[in-house]
């Protein structure tokens, strides 16, 4: 989960980095408010989930409290990589002599934290770095010992800094790599990690992303984080995640129920390879296997749905359990769109059963038979409709 | 990697539901369960199967080549870092949302002590006829049969759908390999592909990767290399970029990890890259007449 760079930010200030006196506006008339208040040039930075902000016009400078209300007023309630702007954040305009990057990272091929560190930060460190790769220091952590100060001054080594610069940016790192392992994040980013002409380090930005599965460790920073942040995504994508179920709402027509992740990829991938639109992801495998009536009821509240392939392969997930789940409430619901459905794995006699007897409807033996009798009659249904 | 009958093998969380459910499927498919731990539950026996607190503490009264963990997310790292101080030289990871930086301190441990991790999030090894390690339904004949196909799957759901359809084509496997759906494993496609490349039995490979990492992208410079032929599936074709799908490994940023560069990479190294899990059969007879 993302957390906002406010937040990242305060988590920053309390730990001894140094970021720009700033604070938080959800109008134009906030922002004016603050940029007044702190009398200088200011930044103006949406809050958002999302990277690449700064390319998506995301970020704005305003010499005065009028330019702040009018940058304001453009950034709040625009759209941001589909995430709305609900607030930004006002900060004093810090002037950089030299821009750095710092950053701390899971690296999936060293299966280990990897520190990061460019004398050549910037807007665009990916392709940066690609470009210079020279310059991007790297120095991947043994999980077990750490990483401290004295490890990043000599990670720094053979970097264009000053000693005493050398020094503090050492502290900054192994400050970053402690904030990194203390909330179980994915990545700790700072782009640009600013040198004034005083010699003082500022965070100018704070990318942090904490990984879901460790989220019970952190619950009350993360609920809180998230509340700040607003609610993401659809009203249905909401009331799934509220649900516990993983469900990705897509444009198209043909709803998708699955177990397993790359199940649910495939048949997604299916419908519309077979020329259909699907209308969602949606699956109930590993221990969400005795949510398929729930998992069902969402999907058939997308009122774009105008065909369910159900395809079934279960291992660890029990095929008779999601199927009865399914029969449920397809039984309470009454929905109006067919559906189609192939099932193998355990507990397949049973299940094949229950669609039979309480579905009425018989199992295709081929996924790919199942999605495109489901792109079939979505296009049926499709073409009534525009018929009446 | 390849899950073998002779293997001696620890059950790690045995007296809890799915852990005692599944010791019985796996027994009936011919694996040699010698042992179970479940801290506090020292003198139980699940199934015949003797219980004892600890992976140390079972490796005291037998012999041990493998373990397997059914444990709970947040217990997963002790229970690890047990079997890994017991000395077992492979551990088989099945539970899903284990915390990433708790994974990178066992797979560091296991590295330091030159032991193989498989997962986590993964459904298990399958060797049809020999023995399963995990939940992949190993006992449906319909599913997994002896033969020469080893299929190497990130997805437990996938892959069972695709064992399915390489029975249906009248072949069999040599060798199931779930790596696993988190973002960092033990085990990569790589890995798992060097283990079947030198496999007498396997013939032909198969990898069902997805969206998220660059997993199967580093496994294509070997695969162009490989003796025996590749069929490959990428799920996540139109998987909208930066959401999750499912799985906590499967997302695509920009084109780093997308599908399109996947398979892009596998048609580059020679694998034959199918539109549909369907395909999967056909091709192997392609492959194989090839």
């Amino acid at each position: 989960m993302v957390i906002a760079e406010h937040r990242g930010k305060e988590m920053l200030r309390s730990n001894g980095i140094a970021v720009p006196e700033g604070s938080i506006a959800a109008t134009p008339a906030e922002a004016a408010a603050a940029a007044r208040a702190l009398g200088s040039p200011v930044v103006i930075k949406a809050q958002v989930s999302t990277g690449g902000r700064g390319k998506a016009g995301g970020v704005a400078f305003a010499g005065d409290s009028e330019g702040a209300e009018r940058e304001a007023a453009r950034l709040l309630g625009s759209e941001i990589a589909g995430y709305r702007v609900t607030k930004v954040l006002v900060e004093r305009r810090v002037d950089a002599a030299r821009e750095l990057y710092a950053a701390i990272a899971n690296d999936a091929a060293a299966k280990s934290p990897v520190v990061l560190f460019s004398t050549e930060g910037g807007v665009d460190v990916e392709r940066a770095s690609a470009a210079s790769a020279g310059s991007l220091l790297q120095r991947v952590v043994d999980i077990r010992l750490g990483f401290d100060a004295s490890d990043a001054w000599v990670m720094l080594e053979g970097a264009a800094l000053g000693e005493r610069v050398r020094a503090r940016v050492a502290e900054v790192l192994a400050e970053l790599y402690r904030q990194y392992r203390a909330l179980d994040l994915e990545l700790l980013e700072i782009n640009p990690l600013a040198l004034d002409q005083e010699g003082r380090l500022w965070a100018l930005d704070c990318k942090l992303s904490m990984d879901e599965s460790a989220r019970v460790r952190h619950r009350a920073f993360a609920d809180e984080a998230e509340r700040w942040l607003g609610p993401t995504g659809t009203p249905l994508e909401r009331e799934a995640k509220a649900r516990g179920l993983l469900y990705v709402e897509l444009d198209g027509d043909v709803g998708v129920l699955t177990n397993g992740a790359g199940l649910g990829m495939a048949t997604v991938d299916a419908v519309d390879f077979l020329g259909g639109r699907p209308a969602n992801f949606l699956e109930i495998g590993g221990n969400a296997y005795t949510q398929a009536a729930p998992a069902l009821e969402l999907l058939l509240a997308n009122p774009r749905v105008r065909s369910v392939v159900v395809i079934f392969c279960g291992a660890f997930a029990r095929t008779d359990v999601m199927t009865e789940g399914v029969a449920a409430a397809v039984e309470r619901l009454h929905p109006a769109v067919p559906m189609f459905f192939s099932i193998h794995g355990t507990g397949q006699e049973n299940a094949r059963a229950l669609a039979r007897d309480r579905l009425g409807v018989e199992p295709f033996e081929r996924m790919d038979d199942a999605v495109l009798a489901a792109v079939a009659a979505a296009r049926a249904q499709a073409s009534r409709a525009a018929v009446s | 990697m390849i899950a073998r009958g002779s293997e001696a093998v620890l059950v790690q969380g045995i007296t809890g539901d799915q852990g005692s459910f599944w010791t019985a499927r796996m027994m009936a498919c011919g694996t040699r369960i010698v042992a179970g731990s479940s801290p506090g539950k020292r003198g139980r026996s699940v199934h015949g199967v003797p219980v004892y607190d600890s992976a140390v503490d079972a490796c005291a009264h037998a012999v041990i080549d493998a373990a397997v963990l059914f444990t709970p997310p947040l217990a997963t790292k002790r229970a690890a870092l047990d079997a890994l101080e017991a000395g077992i030289g492979k551990i088989v990871v099945l539970t899903e949302h284990v915390p990433v930086h708790d994974v990178m301190e066992v797979l560091a441990e296991a590295a330091a002590r030159g032991a193989r991790v498989v997962g986590p999030n993964t459904a298990g090894l399958v060797t049809p006829g020999e023995a399963s390690l995990g939940f992949m339904p190993a006992f449906d004949e319909r599913i997994f049969r002896p033969g020469s196909v080893g299929v190497v799957a990130r997805s437990g759901s996938l892959g069972t759908l695709t064992c399915l359809n390489v029975v249906r084509a009248g072949l069999g496997e040599s060798a199931f390999i779930g790596v696993g759906g988190d973002p960092i494993l033990g085990t990569t496609i790589l890995d798992a592909l060097r283990a079947l490349e030198n496999d007498p039995r396997t013939k032909a490979a198969v990898v069902i990767g997805e969206v998220g990492g660059v997993m199967e992208e580093a496994a294509c410079e070997f695969i162009a290399a490989m003796a025996k032929p590749v069929v490959a599936f990428v799920a996540g074709r139109t998987a909208p970029p930066g959401r999750r799908m499912g799985h906590a490994g499967a997302i695509a940023e920009g084109d780093r990890g997308s599908a399109e560069s996947k398979v892009r990479a596998l048609r580059g190294a020679g694998a034959r890259v199918l539109n549909t899990p369907t395909e999967v059969g056909d091709a192997l007879h392609q492959v194989l007449r090839g």
